[in-house]
């Protein structure tokens, strides 16, 4: 047996000793921790972890902190360049996965926009914790149940019918490598968005320090008749941090989300973003950017089912990678009989920039319906050198020519982010990343 | 300004370029004419440093200087300009943030400062109304799904933004209607001073009338077989290219 799942299995008891036992995730600990003992970890011929196994496989022989004890102690202004905005927003921030109330900034008033751990021991929170909490999650595979065995917080966002939430949230978690051994963590967002309310989410994961970390997120998305959510995923940490990240998302009629992925920095992502539609005339946006170098390695792999008539999906990913990094794409579409009508458009284009770079791309259409509009294409190629002439023939380097045929290649999906401190951040990290100064007024 | 002698050029073993000698001085016009095949495009893109094209033999003189020995970029910042005959369509890149981006890289390589936004501005208003192109333009993306006139008017906008010493205008007439081909040699006779050149390859006398050339030059498999005045031009609309060869 792994010696991982056997240290988890070991120190369970000890781990609940720890947490509050009298809350509402008990129970659901009990079951998902039965069910990992069952199942234990992805396995090799895991079809689902074809192309990021031998990553993986290496992250589980670490000999991991699974529950740190103490509160790291953090300043506001230390940790001020990670947030998008320093007012104008919503902060539930959590450093080595516990609660960091001081860096936080939660509401009440209208909403509920505060942390798991705490709405799961009061009564008021029952009604909705019943309802939703783990309803997605308990039906899922493997890290889903070891996510909510160990789950010890998260964020815990409830928008009531016909809200507009007037800031967007930030759900942040930080690591601080003041443990000895690399960290293991659980953290578990609860998100639940009523009839026509709008809310806008950004989830982001940042070592403070290089030290190893193996984040396995579970996130649940309830969206409720004509209500829109918009959530974007800002991945840009470390070399020694890790990040497995599982999102499930539940649309009921005439709602939109759209989840916005941008995996810039990190030894190894996976992105698990998987979209249920129940109900008509949905809309389900899946848009990511991977920009990755050295040896990082970053696996999207999207599942969006259709099963009722008259929606949609969108989903456009694209790839750069330098180095020998590595990537994979895998989107799958299933468009069950009932689902006429259904319009699902599926996109994956990268740019290699060396030999040693490599992309798994896959396209998975199951389509039982007659009478839909289906498409998906995939592209891998390099930097046009056509177009790099003509620039360069404008005087513009080789280098930054690259730089702005790279920046060009992403630009349709920055360009659509509907979130001003988002869409600045991205131009600013991929300025950065890509090595020169961007002449340009972004609007 | 430039002085080519003896070029020899291929491109994937094939000789297409067979010896070409040809001097251009500060103020003057030249026109290139020739048949299809005959490398006059292959000429204009061997002077702006396209590596699809191997010089086996001669040399370019620009302004006392190697040409051959530079890379694209220097030519560029030197003063030599390419008006492509199918200029390439980014997405994502705005025709003003290119034309900025283009300019501020030709300052730093002079060790200049970056231009004033304000300035860039005025700049940008003045050359683009001369051209009569329109300010939605300048914000769409750089040749995207742009008309044939589109692209050569864009063309000509960033030679009047960069203001190079050389401009080498190739097939610039091609997919132009009358009317765009008033605006453009509008712009290129506004362009046009006694300290600067201009090559302009065309296959018909047409834009020449517009544009009016000190020398014309034939092209043919790889030479240059004759040489002359305007006159020659309109000699060749009206006999055409074989009794040349």
């Amino acid at each position: 047996m792994n010696h991982l799942k056997e240290k988890l299995l070991s120190y369970f008891i000890a781990f609940e000793e720890q947490v509050e036992k009298k809350s509402f995730l008990h129970s659901h600990r009990l079951d998902s921790f039965a069910e990992f003992e069952k199942t234990g970890f992805p396995s090799k011929g895991d079809e689902a972890w074809k192309y990021s196994y031998p990553v993986l496989l290496k992250l589980l022989q670490n000999d991991y902190s699974i529950f740190p004890k103490e509160l790291a102690n953090h300043k506001l202004n230390d940790l001020k360049e990670y947030f998008l905005t320093a007012a104008d927003s919503y902060k539930i921030v959590f450093v080595d996965g516990i609660y960091n109330p001081f860096l936080s900034h939660t509401s009440h008033q209208g909403h509920d926009i505060c942390v798991l751990s705490s709405a799961s021991v009061q009564n008021k929170y029952k009604d909705i914790l019943n309802t939703y909490y783990n309803k997605l999650g308990a039906k899922q595979e493997d890290l889903i149940q070891l996510n909510t065995a160990y789950v010890r917080d998260g964020a815990y966002i409830h928008i009531p019918k016909n809200t507009v939430v007037d800031y967007p949230i930030e759900i942040i978690n930080f690591s601080t490598g003041k443990q000895q051994n690399p960290l293991f963590i659980q953290p578990r967002n609860l998100i639940v968005v009523e009839e026509n309310a709008q809310v806008e989410i950004i989830e982001k994961h940042h070592s403070i320090a290089p030290h190893e970390v193996l984040t396995n997120v579970v996130s649940e998305v309830f969206v409720a008749k004509g209500a829109q959510v918009n959530y974007y995923k800002l991945q840009n940490d470390l070399d020694t941090a890790s990040l497995i990240d599982n999102t499930f998302i539940r649309q009921e009629e005439k709602s939109e989300v759209g989840v916005y992925t941008f995996s810039f920095g990190g030894n190894f992502i996976r992105n698990n973003l998987n979209f249920y539609q129940e109900g008509s005339r949905i809309n389900s946006i899946l848009k990511g950017v991977t920009l990755i170098e050295k040896e990082q390695h970053v696996d999207n792999y999207t599942l969006v089912h259709h099963q009722h008539p008259n929606c949609e999906s969108h989903q456009d990913y694209k790839g750069v990678y330098f180095d020998r990094s590595t990537g994979v794409f895998n989107g799958k579409i299933k468009v069950e009989k009932e689902a006429q009508k259904t319009n699902a458009f599926q996109q994956n284009n990268n740019i290699i920039f060396t030999d040693t770079a490599t992309i798994n791309t896959k396209p998975q259409l199951e389509i039982f319906a007659d009478d839909v509009k289906c498409s998906h294409g995939c592209t891998v190629g390099q930097i046009d050198k056509k177009a790099l002439f003509y620039l360069q023939s404008r005087g513009i380097s080789h280098k930054e020519a690259k730089a702005i045929l790279t920046y060009a290649f992403t630009n349709n999906i920055i360009e659509e982010l509907k979130n001003p401190f988002v869409k600045k951040k991205i131009n600013e990290i991929l300025a950065e990343k890509l090595g020169f100064n961007l002449q340009f007024s972004f609007h | 300004m430039l002085s080519i002698k003896d070029l020899h050029v291929e491109v994937e073993e094939k000789q297409i370029l067979k010896g070409i000698n040809l001097e251009i001085k500060p103020g003057e016009v030249h026109a290139i004419m020739g048949p299809n095949g005959s490398g006059k495009s292959t000429l204009s893109s061997v002077i702006a440093g396209d590596e699809t094209y191997e010089v086996t033999n001669g040399e370019i003189i620009f302004d006392k200087e190697d040409l051959l020995e530079l890379d694209t970029e220097e030519r560029a910042h030197k003063g030599v300009f390419l008006s492509f005959q199918y200029p390439v369509e980014i997405p994502g890149i705005t025709v003003t943030n290119f034309i900025k981006t283009a300019l501020n890289s030709c300052q730093k390589a002079k060790g200049l400062p970056n231009i004033p936004a304000a300035e860039m501005l005025k700049m940008i208003r003045e050359k683009s109304k001369l051209l009569e192109i329109d300010q939605k333009f300048l914000s769409r993306s750089l040749n995207e799904s742009f008309s044939g006139g589109e692209k050569k008017r864009n063309e000509i906008f960033q030679m009047m933004m960069l203001n190079p010493k050389l401009a080498v205008l190739d097939e610039t007439d091609s997919g132009l209607d009358i009317d765009a081909l008033k605006i453009v040699a509008k712009g290129v006779n506004t362009f046009k001073n006694n300290t600067n050149a201009i090559v302009v390859i065309t296959h018909y006398q047409r834009l020449l009338d517009y544009i009016v050339p000190d020398f014309v030059h034939v092209i043919h498999d790889g030479k240059i077989v004759k040489s002359g005045d305007k006159e020659l031009a309109k000699e060749l609309e009206e006999k055409g290219y074989d009794w040349i060869k």
